[in-house]
């Protein structure tokens, strides 16, 4: 098998593996019935095994460092093609943007612990932060699309008040800085009255050149759920935010921030400011999940302190964890298992918190490193065979 | 006078109740150089263990409040470190070659398993309860102050434990053998200590003071809920960060500050008393920037 696996090339093997997840997840997301949803998962755990044992993992992620923008592309398609398959039902559309803006959030967390090794638990504020945004810009009569760039300003801005203490502390003692501003952000959302107390704020539709979001488009004669202008800005935002990261970790600025995350002593023997490098980072990946937080916002329609708590946090942090720490593929894999997931299980929605707590257990058990951990740096494709 | 009286020994009730739970974290951290996050729902689930003995006791027919009082202490302490140790032997043992975050998570997710957990399975348990009242309740009169008997029993209690914990680790062999692990687990274990043997009585004895904390809690408020470990036990990691990770009266000082913090935040600010939390953790923040490893910092040097 392995061998047989050798003579097609890496890329076709990835392109068949990404349209059968294709299918796999057109399937999936039809089902209803719980049986029917468990027994599709148990299959794709099966086919995940089988997938690595036989080699076809390796071949895939070896397509994946020959022509990464090959795959990046297959899977913008591929997720294009799935909006397309279930352009009328709001559901389904709602469950795909939300998973595409969880990944762009876990995105710019990957930014600041997988790249930096700087932490962050207050990942629910700083996309509080935007969401609160759009609600503010949507009221004050500024045109809608002003939230985006303001929603990610706000949040780095406001991220700013914790740089210094950020900086100075590492380890558990910066942890403790952000988890206290994690649990003031949301005191502080619930007393304050300008930002709506506990109830919160309702959010305007987002307009653009006066393509109004609240309605859904009428295209070929199919009346397409609202959902799916949500759904592609989610999909263009993700794509812009994925290839800045991927072009960041390639860039010498990343190669330093791998070296702060994994020796700052060293780092620092080499000339890299540490801190030049931490606020950079922590600063860019709160800007990332403003930006997501202000989309979110616009859709979710209404923004209340309960989305933004301690909980969601860990559920942003749990996600990059997931994924692989600094593995942008991970990220997104893990963002959709953790946003459909539940979703998905209706039956044992009652008990998802306690499962979902006892998965990510056993992943940190026996899976440490993420479902796909982040690979060795390569700045060269491999040699290809007669090219010495 | 009568109010400073009372927001005075509000305080000193919850800086004991802070310092039991900060104490916890530095004891673990002391030996395992781990956060074990689940510690406030381990306190939970020891007022919870409380709570149900209690009314068991109740049940059996042990009216008698002192008897209930018994009851509620014995199983709580016993659930709690038996819980403690159970976690360190079979999840933070395990990871504890992994990186620091990662047994961060994992111990988050523990703590949101155990409250869950009691959500689902206790009876009707996503329901606050009834913590009875279990202690005498007469009050002395000074001036215009009132001093409730329970508060200062409470108080009186916490503040024994915090003094015999001290004893037990500067006093005896078995605090001897804690510290020797705390500061060199290989030379500890060269010198005939036990090493896994004193890891999971650390974190059973730790265990067993957050159900102290707990059940003060239980008895104070005279309500429990099963999300009520959450914010204590961020309280109590802020409180032992800002004192000093691994250092026992770093842990005490955090609580006793975080208290007072609080309590400041709802004097100086009565018109706005809703914000004493967002004070009091800004103010921890602030600290943070200012003194990065903490008010009584490790003595410890980078390793290159």
């Amino acid at each position: 098998m392995t061998q047989a696996l050798s003579r097609v090339p890496a890329f076709a093997v990835a392109a068949v593996t990404i349209l059968l997840g294709l299918v796999f997840a057109i399937v999936f997301m039809e089902q209803e019935s719980d049986v029917a949803v468990i027994s599709l998962i148990a299959l794709a755990a099966v086919a995940a095994w089988a997938g690595t044992r036989a080699g076809v993992a390796a071949r895939v992620s070896e397509a994946a460092v020959e022509r990464p923008g090959g795959i990046a592309l297959l899977v913008a398609a591929g997720m294009a093609v799935l909006m397309g398959v279930f352009v009328e039902d709001h559901f389904p559309l709602l469950m795909l943007a939300t998973v595409m803006i969880y990944a762009t959030v876990a995105l710019g967390l990957n930014v600041q612990f997988g790249y930096t090794g700087v932490v962050n638990f207050a990942g629910a504020a700083f996309f509080g932060i935007g969401a609160y945004t759009s609600a503010k810009v949507a009221s004050s009569g500024l045109p809608p699309i002003l939230s985006l760039p303001l929603g990610a300003m706000f949040a780095a801005v406001i991220g700013l008040l914790l740089v210094i203490p950020v900086v100075r502390t590492r380890g558990h003692y910066a942890a403790v800085v952000t988890i206290a501003f994690s649990v003031l952000f949301k005191t502080f959302l619930e007393v304050n009255d300008a930002l709506g107390g506990p109830q919160g704020l309702s959010v305007g539709a987002m307009k653009l050149f006066g393509w109004d979001f609240g309605d859904g488009p009428t295209m070929f004669g199919v009346d397409a759920s609202f959902y799916l202008n949500y759904a592609l800005m989610a999909l263009a935002m993700l794509s812009l935010v994925f290839v800045l990261v991927r072009r960041l970790e390639r860039s010498w600025l990343g190669l330093s921030l791998d070296a702060v995350r994994l020796d700052e002593t060293g780092a620092a023997c080499y000339g890299i400011g540490i801190r030049r490098s931490k606020i950079f980072a922590f600063v860019l990946g709160n800007a990332i999940i403003g930006l997501a937080g202000a989309l979110y916002g616009c859709m979710q329609g209404y923004v209340a302190p309960t989305s933004f708590t301690f909980s969601d946090s860990l559920i942003l942090v749990a996600i990059v964890l997931l994924g692989g720490m600094g593995s942008p593929w991970g990220t997104i894999l893990a963002a959709a298992i953790v946003v459909i997931l539940p979703e998905k299980l209706q039956a044992i929605q009652e008990y998802r918190f306690l499962l979902f707590s006892a998965v990510v257990i056993a992943i940190l058990l026996f899976r440490p490193a993420g479902l796909l951990p982040r690979g060795v740096r390569r700045y060269f494709p491999p040699a290809r065979k007669g090219a010495q | 006078m009568d109010l400073l009286g009372q927001y005075l020994i509000n305080g000193l009730m919850l800086g004991t109740i802070y310092a039991l739970v900060a104490v916890g974290f530095t004891l673990f951290f002391g030996v395992l150089d781990v956060i074990k996050f689940s510690h406030g729902d381990v306190l939970m689930v020891g007022a919870f263990t409380g709570f149900t003995a209690a009314s068991a006791a109740g049940a059996l027919g042990f009216s008698h409040p002192l008897a209930q009082l018994a009851a509620t202490v014995v199983f709580a302490l016993a659930g709690t470190a038996l819980l403690g140790a159970a976690v360190a032997k079979w999840l933070i043992l395990p990871l504890k070659n992994a990186p620091r975050l990662n047994i961060l998570l994992a111990t988050l997710m523990l703590g949101t398993a155990l409250r869950e957990s009691v959500r689902l399975f206790y009876p009707d348990g996503s329901n606050p309860k009834a913590f009875p009242s279990l202690l005498p309740t007469s009050a002395w009169q000074f001036g215009n102050f009132t001093l409730r008997a329970d508060s200062a029993i409470l108080v009186v209690t916490g503040i024994a434990v915090i003094v015999g914990l001290h004893l037990l680790i500067n006093r005896t062999r078995l605090g001897l053998a804690i510290r020797a692990v705390a500061q060199d687990e290989e030379t500890a274990r060269t010198m005939g200590i036990n090493y896994t043997l004193i890891v999971l009585v650390t974190f059973a004895l730790g265990s067993g003071i957050a159900a102290v904390a707990g059940v003060m809690d239980g008895l104070y408020y005279n309500e429990i809920n099963f999300g009520m470990g959450l914010l204590l036990g961020l309280i109590g990691f802020s409180a032992a960060i800002i004192g000093g990770l691994g250092n026992l009266y770093g842990a005490i000082l955090g609580g006793f500050l975080f208290a007072a913090l609080q309590m400041v935040g709802a004097v100086a600010m009565p018109f706005a008393s809703a914000y004493k939390d967002v004070f009091a953790f800004a103010v921890v923040i602030a600290l943070m920037a200012w003194k990065p490893t903490g008010l009584i910092p490790e003595r410890s040097s980078d390793r290159v």
